[in-house]
């Protein structure tokens, strides 16, 4: 059969869509080829799986006190794998507890970040002039002001529950987010796509919508990547100073808090948390970085 | 520029006033108030403390009252360290807290700029990948982990340093130095290392090659400034950094700065003593933001604040 102009066009279509790949298919195989980033990610899918399943692992619970072991050095022989507190809780267990709970708070409160953060940019950054300049100069405002005084005023303020946690860590976290997104937003809203859109007789909200944050995907994924280490952050500093997650829970941060107060008879009790948290940090941290080297392919070398 | 400078300087206000009015609603939100205790007070001596602080007056009225009163300068007493002034209480800590962030700030940049300078010089090679390795890790480490880790090494089980307490003296300032700065000697050397690998690769620089200057030269006389101006620009971020850290470490440490004012001052309801840090505190940003911009235009002589257009 002779082949028709129209089935040549086909061809060339279907072989050119077998070969297309997406930025983020892309990215993906760049981010693949950094060691450091695929070493990360693991170590981040070894911890969530660590401290979602740890806890049915061991035969002890975190509120209930083993009563023969106060204070035990970590050993196989007691089942106490990191030990014991000085209440006799058993420290695998809790660390694992405190895990589910850093990461949780370090997810939702990104979250609350991110959503906040990027409509306040895409906004202000889609419409411009005179509302972006009043929406930025807030944003400079409450810049200046000593940020984490505001969380723990917040945190003595309203009690110490958990989801305030989120609320005031996301509430107070969203201006880099919302400075990066009008930025990427300005220099996107006069792409000739948008125009073709508005052409089209999009409306505005369809615009933002359907073509500014999709586009906003690759700055906003690198940047929840490295917001959710310091959202941890936050979160074990509050639990240090006392204000964060209350018994009988705890967090890694809290954890860390009541082991740096028995440094001296039970050094175990703060070297288990803290080891935990920093390598969790310093996972997210690498793969931030690695995301922005595969995202952003401006940054090049 | 002094134009500029005072424009500048008259936009912090309502910044300030925005953060005074901010602050003070919310703290007043909270339930309880400084007077609490585990005893109840017979009603006519809490009437009457209440009126001695003007406690029992509308909430607005008593805003006024606290605006009028930091309009003279004063923060007004401590609901909690009776006999105390916030002024007082304050003019004692903030020499502590200051020689701490101060010192820590100035470790952090003249440690960081070399070893990422150094880093950029060597780009792609083992020693700048252990550099940032090692930097990595260091912003990795939150400080109240470190400051612990710090305190069992040398402390308890070295014994070389003391673990606490706070006297004007090398050995008692070094531990609580070395945990504000770590992290921020790494951010520091994370920045330069970036800016400077792009100075490096930029036309002039390739100009001053072909012409055959000196390596050393152009590092020093071409490279360098540009490459710091990302640096003066963390200095806004980082004098927050130090701020929120001095709250960690001068628990940990025992020592007698407003950080540890703050968080105690606000779990014990002493309205005047937070408001005074966080007024404090928020001055400090706001000049600090300030003075990078100085500095900015000073080492960039594109930048011109005064003029129009620029």
């Amino acid at each position: 059969m002779r082949e028709t102009t129209r089935d040549a066009f086909d061809r060339a279509l279907d072989t050119r869509s077998m070969r297309r790949r997406s930025l983020y298919v892309d990215a993906w195989h760049r981010l693949l080829k950094n060691k450091a980033a695929v070493v990360a990610l693991g170590t981040l899918g070894v911890m969530v799986i660590m401290v979602l399943v740890g806890p049915w692992l061991s035969e002890w619970d975190h509120e209930i006190p083993d009563w023969d072991h106060y204070s035990t050095p970590p050993s196989l022989e007691t089942g106490h794998l990191f030990g014991t507190d000085a209440l006799g809780r058993d420290l695998f267990v809790r660390t694992m507890i405190g895990g589910q709970i850093s990461l949780l708070v370090g997810l939702v409160a990104t979250m609350v970040s991110l959503v906040i953060g990027v409509s306040y940019g895409a906004v202000a950054g889609f419409f411009g002039g005179r509302i972006d300049n009043i929406m930025m100069r807030f944003v400079d405002g409450i810049y200046a002001m000593p940020f984490m005084f505001f969380v723990i005023v917040l945190m003595v303020v309203f009690g110490r529950n958990i989801f305030l946690i989120f609320v005031a860590i996301g509430a107070v976290n969203w201006l880099d987010m919302a400075r990066i997104v009008r930025g990427q937003t300005l220099s996107l809203k006069n792409k000739d796509f948008v125009e073709a859109a508005r052409a089209c007789g999009a409306t505005e909200w369809q615009i933002i919508r359907r073509h500014i944050v999709p586009n906003l995907l690759g700055v906003v994924i690198v940047y929840v990547t490295l917001t959710i280490p310091q959202v941890i952050l936050v979160e074990s500093f509050l639990s240090f100073l006392g204000l964060g997650v209350q018994e009988p829970l705890t967090s890694w941060g809290a954890l860390v808090n009541e082991g740096a107060q028995e440094l001296e008879t039970a050094p175990w009790s703060l070297l288990f948390p803290a080891a935990f948290l920093a390598v969790t940090l310093f996972a997210f941290n690498f793969l931030g970085d690695g995301l922005r080297d595969a995202l952003d392919p401006k940054d090049r070398v | 520029m002094i134009g500029y400078s005072i424009k500048r300087l008259a936009s912090a206000i309502p910044t300030l006033f925005l953060l005074i009015t901010f602050a003070f609603f919310l703290i007043r939100i909270a339930p309880g108030g400084p007077f609490d205790s585990e005893r109840a007070l017979p009603p006519d001596i809490e009437a009457n403390l209440a009126a001695k602080y003007h406690l029992d007056e509308p909430l607005p009225v008593q805003y006024l009252r606290y605006l009028w009163q930091i309009a003279r300068l004063d923060l007004g007493p401590s609901y909690h360290y009776l006999d105390w002034t916030v002024n007082d209480l304050i003019a004692q800590g903030a020499p502590v807290s200051f020689t701490l962030g101060g010192l820590a700030l100035l470790v952090a940049l003249t440690i960081g700029i070399p070893i990422g300078a150094w880093a950029a010089l060597r780009q792609n090679r083992p020693a700048d990948y252990s550099i940032m390795g090692v930097a990595m890790i260091g912003l990795s480490i939150p400080n109240f982990v470190m400051a612990p880790l710090l305190i069992l090494l040398f402390a308890i089980t070295l014994g070389w340093l003391p673990a606490g307490g706070w006297e004007f003296s090398p050995a008692r300032m070094v531990l609580p130095v070395v945990t504000l700065a770590l992290p921020m000697i790494a951010y520091v050397a994370r920045i330069t290392r970036g800016s400077m690998i792009e100075v490096l690769r930029s036309s002039f620089i390739r100009t001053a090659r072909a012409k055959g200057m000196p390596e050393k030269e152009i590092l020093f006389n071409h490279a360098l400034k540009p490459a710091l101006l990302p640096v003066i620009s963390y200095l806004g971020p980082a004098a927050a950094a130090i701020l929120t850290g001095s709250v960690v470490v001068e628990r940990i440490f025992t020592i007698p700065g407003i950080g540890s004012y703050f968080v105690q001052g606000a779990l014990n309801r002493d309205y005047t003593l937070v408001m005074g840090v966080v007024i404090l505190y928020g001055m400090l940003i706001i000049l600090f933001n300030f003075l990078v911009d100085l500095i900015y235009a000073w080492l960039d002589p594109r930048i011109r604040y005064d003029e129009q257009g620029a």
